[in-house]
């Protein structure tokens, strides 16, 4: 069946003798990034295809960074060239507040979009109207090894401090055997190390700008996070942490080689595979680590598919984008690939299902952490924006990515922290007034 | 010599590459002169307005901006001399008979036919990553620390990966000029008692003058606009370590979709690129006529 | 004893070259062996890996991912649409510099040569509005359009140094005869820079191929080339090294072995005339 059909592509791709057959039916272009998730889906298009023969999707397949470029440019100039975007929860309330979105109001009743995790659908929604459907949804945790744990003589908590888990990350290093007690992202970009910085500085009581949008980097709180950052990283963590994504950290986690590591709860059902992961029987879950102040170093993130206003296939990318987030389509990875495969941190009655709580060990901890996150309030201090490990206005990527270089340099040991932390002060102070926010 | 009437059917004939390069060249331009006095972000639309030189006081005081230059200078620089001083060496080499001439030649010049993603893709992973990389294994098989390739010397990193993708092109050039060099001049050199050094000096490198011009010229052209193998490798960190002047661009109208300010970039880079195609075009050209 | 010392000689230099060759291509040839492993094996040391067991496990993957057979097809049809559309355009242009050369001609030359040095970035978004409004976006025409453009100058250069070679008597001889200006052109001039244009082609087409800032930018789904499958290797979730070997391999392995199977040809034509 797929090969035939991939035959016929291969024949439609060569000459228009299929322009017949496509004639009655509708192609839409699918932009996604290219995580395990997405890439399932691309192999369960079967039963989309027997379900909806009218409808053929064409898949564009891109690396995170390369996707997000492409796909804003696309939508910000109308180029028309995607039916349906994968976007983050950044982008979501800054399109859908300039009209850039379908909104998915209409959706049916069995969608049941009343299901969505508040928090998740929160971040998703602009003045009462839904922009995008969450195909996942993560936070952030602590993933750690059991074995290297028990070893160290240590037991992490279900809620531990940064004071801990620097202890515990010296216990568990172990350079001449390659295994290093934590990975954290050091790789430079606003949804690399600035993710998890950003999370990090609000369990420190700091944040990007206060009331009036001043930046906050000459501030000790954030002073303290980067130092300790750079300690954990420079004593404990990997060779040349300054390139390491979520991505290299998985390979390197995967492979045994790091004690801990901090980030997205999507992670959990990767380092968990025993075809993939050499450590997968090993892994223990916790909560990210606090201060103490009231606030954990977690962050919010979903992957949604969004409708881009303007697109001639509406109808046709509307029904995918239904059949991509459903209860369906979950019950179908489980029957296909298993529960701990599904897509996770969307809606509440996955959570409901003992079925899945029983396959997914991080189950549990996936969605604490996820109703731990608070977009809204994320820091200690009040701020003037939402987003915890972003600041949702249309500057931060530029800032962010910018930022997170500086940072990045100082992990790599060509600057210091001080200089880090003063050179992303004078950059976004700079970079908030040419923006206006600065008067 | 040249009749009246050949010379309007040459014009006929030049013209469509002109005209179109022309309008290739000035389209774009002009849209993106007028863009780079605008306040354009594409995230903010409806906002343009116009702003004078605000896009190039900002672009233009960025530090971003010192280090981007001197990083492509360095960048291009760098690679302009591994490149040529390696191909001569190579040339050299190869023009001396040896068994397997044909195969050899065929492993030289592959590098040139890979894509710069994909050989920027493999030094990154299958060699430079500090963990699972073929350097880390060797230097760990030596009983040495393995090196971070990339966060440590970025630049270096980049400039060798090019340098590698470049090699075969200078080589294979300067070897078909050493393959056409007289014979009996050298031999007559010998003859009289010539050091093998000063033959080259004096009878070889001059003879490979116009060769290595030509491998400057058409590399420069290339290097100037490096940018698949910062983008795929170190994003042009850490910090700006490794940010040229095209990737500088790239961050500020693609990545902060500033088009504006991305745009007062490129004119920039466009004014510099001409300084540096004005001044090959003064060393070469007068190399050329010979 | 001359000649025992010209093979000693023979002997070193081929152990040397034999040396350069092989580190030089050494990248590309690891690269192949480690997409016939599987990802667990790939990461290993490399005794490790020589040693592993070998399948097709990564190839059957990236078939299974992606259809390369289209993007395969794509890149095809841009790289030879576009040489064959600069060379139509580019041959008249430089006949006319090589054999009416006026005063302005080296100018029109070094002027071609500099477009190529604008950088593209910083155009990107124009062109983007420009092909979005004539609706070029995702079209192999629009692609090929770019292309063109982009290696025009390369190509006239190219065949202007090989035209420049062709001695003027013969065209002389050729005029005295009678012949036309298109006569000159189609049976004197094109059978004796068969070489040369031979030699562009395959420049310009490896250049075409390997393009990776346009063909990204400008396409989706339909007209994406073999640059765009390989976009969507780069850093994956979990091990990946088998996986982007054995699709790195499969968009450059083509271009490969046409450069192999041509090099003689190619090797000429890089010189740009610089050897006389």
């Amino acid at each position: 069946m797929t090969l035939s059909f991939r035959a016929l592509m291969g024949a439609c791709a060569m000459g228009a003798l299929c322009t017949a057959a496509a004639a009655q039916s509708t192609t839409i272009t699918v932009a996604t990034v290219n995580n395990g998730d997405m890439i399932r889906m691309q192999g369960l298009m079967d039963a989309f295809n027997e379900a909806h023969p009218d409808i053929t999707v064409e898949w564009v397949t891109l690396e995170e960074n390369v996707l997000r470029q492409r796909v804003t440019q696309d939508v910000a100039t109308k180029g028309g060239q995607f039916d349906v975007m994968t976007i983050g929860t950044y982008e979501v309330p800054i399109w859908g507040e300039r009209g850039w979105l379908v909104s998915l109001d209409d959706l049916p009743e069995s969608y049941d979009v009343d299901d969505i995790l508040p928090a998740i659908r929160g971040g998703l929604t602009v003045d009462g109207s839904l922009y995008a459907a969450p195909f996942y949804g993560e936070s952030s945790m602590v993933m750690y090894r059991r074995d290297l744990m028990e070893a160290a003589g240590m037991e992490m908590p279900d809620a531990p401090t940064w004071e801990f888990i620097k202890e515990a990350a010296a216990a568990m290093t172990d350079k001449g055997n390659e295994v290093y007690g934590i990975c954290l992202r050091g790789k430079a970009g606003w949804g690399e190390n600035m993710a998890f910085l950003s999370a990090m500085a609000n369990s420190y009581g700091a944040r990007w700008f206060d009331m009036d949008w001043k930046p906050q980097f000459d501030s000790e709180e954030w002073k303290a996070t980067l130092t300790d950052y750079l300690e954990l990283m420079n004593e404990y963590g990997p060779p040349g942490a300054s390139s390491n994504g979520f991505n290299e950290n998985l390979a390197l986690f995967q492979s045994g080689k790091c004690g801990m590591w901090i980030d997205a709860t999507v992670a959990a059902s990767f380092v968990t595979n025993p075809d993939e992961s050499t450590v997968a029987d090993q892994v223990g879950f916790a909560l990210a680590p606090d201060n103490g102040l009231g606030k954990r170093g977690n962050w919010l993130w979903a992957w949604n598919l969004g409708i881009p206003a303007g697109t001639q296939n509406e109808e046709a990318a509307k029904t995918f984008v239904e059949w991509a987030t459903s209860k369906e389509y979950t019950a179908l990875v489980a029957e296909k690939e298993g529960w701990a495969n599904v897509p996770p941190g969307t809606r509440q009655s996955l959570y409901d299902n003992q079925e899945y709580l029983d396959a997914a060990p991080f189950a549990q901890m996936t969605l604490e952490s996820i109703n731990a996150a608070d977009p809204q309030n994320p820091t200690v201090d009040d701020v003037p924006y939402v987003g915890v490990q972003f600041v949702a206005i249309p500057e931060f990527q530029g800032i962010g990515t910018a930022v997170g270089q500086q940072f990045s340099a100082a992990l790599a040991g060509q600057v210091s922290a001080e200089q880090a932390l003063s050179m992303a002060q004078q950059l976004t102070e700079r970079e908030m007034t040419r923006a206006g926010y600065i008067k | 010599m040249a009749t009246k009437a050949s010379r309007a059917a040459a014009r006929v004939m030049i013209s469509p590459a002109v005209l179109l390069l022309l309008g290739w060249m000035i389209v774009p331009l002009a849209l993106t002169l007028y863009f780079s006095f605008l306040r354009y972000n594409l995230l903010m639309p409806g906002m343009e307005e116009f702003t004078g030189w605000d896009n190039y006081s900002y672009f233009l005081s960025d530090p971003a901006f010192t280090a981007a230059l001197t990083n492509t200078l360095l960048l291009v620089g760098g690679v302009l001399l591994i490149t040529t001083v390696g191909g001569v060496l190579l040339g050299l080499l190869l023009d001396q008979p040896f068994w397997g001439q044909g195969i050899v030649r065929i492993l030289v010049i592959a590098p040139f036919f890979v894509m710069p993603t994909v050989s920027a893709l493999v030094w990154k992973n299958m060699f430079m990553n500090p963990v699972n990389g073929l350097f880390a294994h060797a230097f760990k098989a030596l009983g040495l620390a393995p090196y971070d390739f990339l966060s440590q010397a970025p630049l270096l990193s980049i400039i060798g990966i090019v340098s590698w993708q470049w090699l075969p092109f200078a080589t294979l050039i300067l070897l078909t000029a050493l393959q056409s060099l007289d014979q009996d001049q050298l031999e007559a050199a010998e003859m009289d008692g010539a050091s093998a050094l000063s033959r080259f000096w004096y009878i070889m490198l001059p003879h490979l003058a116009r060769s290595i011009t030509v491998v400057i010229l058409i590399q420069t052209i290339f290097l100037l606009s490096v940018f698949a193998e910062i983008l795929v490798t170190t994003n042009g960190g850490p910090g700006t370590a490794s940010t040229n002047l095209t990737y500088l661009i790239y961050m500020q109208s693609l990545l902060q979709f500033d088009v504006g300010m991305g745009s007062a970039g490129g004119v920039v880079a466009i004014i510099l690129a001409n300084i540096v195609a004005i001044f090959l075009m003064r060393m070469i050209g007068k190399n050329l006529e010979a | 004893m001359a000649r025992a010392v010209t093979n000693r000689r023979k002997l070193i230099v081929t152990v040397a070259a034999w040396a350069v060759g092989i580190a030089i291509f050494f990248p590309i040839l690891w690269t192949v062996i480690l997409s016939f492993k599987s990802e667990g094996d790939a990461i290993k040391t490399p005794l490790e890996v020589l040693s592993s067991a070998w399948t097709f496990e990564s190839y059957a993957t990236v078939q299974e991912r992606s259809n390369y057979v289209r993007h395969f097809w794509n890149s095809v049809v841009i790289s030879l649409g576009s040489t064959l559309l600069g060379l139509i355009i580019a041959i008249p242009a430089a006949w006319a510099m090589a054999f009416v050369p006026g005063k302005q001609t080296k100018n029109v030359l070094m002027w071609m040569l500099s477009t190529k040095m604008l950088p593209p970035v910083g155009v990107l978004v124009p062109i983007y509005l420009i092909f979005r409004d004539v609706g070029l976006l995702d079209t192999k025409t629009g692609l090929v359009i770019v292309l063109t453009l982009i290696n025009l100058p390369i190509i006239v250069w190219m065949l202007y140094t090989y035209f420049k070679e062709i001695p003027g008597e013969i065209l002389e001889a050729a005029r005295m005869d009678g012949a036309s200006l298109r006569n000159e052109l189609i049976h004197v001039l094109t059978p004796m820079a068969v070489p040369g244009i031979a030699s562009t082609v395959l420049l310009n087409i490896i250049l075409a191929w390997n393009e990776a800032f346009w063909t990204l930018n400008l396409t989706a789904a339909k007209a994406a080339p073999l640059t765009a499958f390989i976009a969507s290797y780069s850093s994956p979730e979990g091990l990946f090294y088998a996986k982007l070997s054995a699709a790195s391999t499969m968009a450059i392995a083509p271009i490969l072995i046409m450069g192999w199977f041509s090099q003689k040809q190619l090797v000429r034509g890089l010189t740009f005339g610089a050897v006389k």
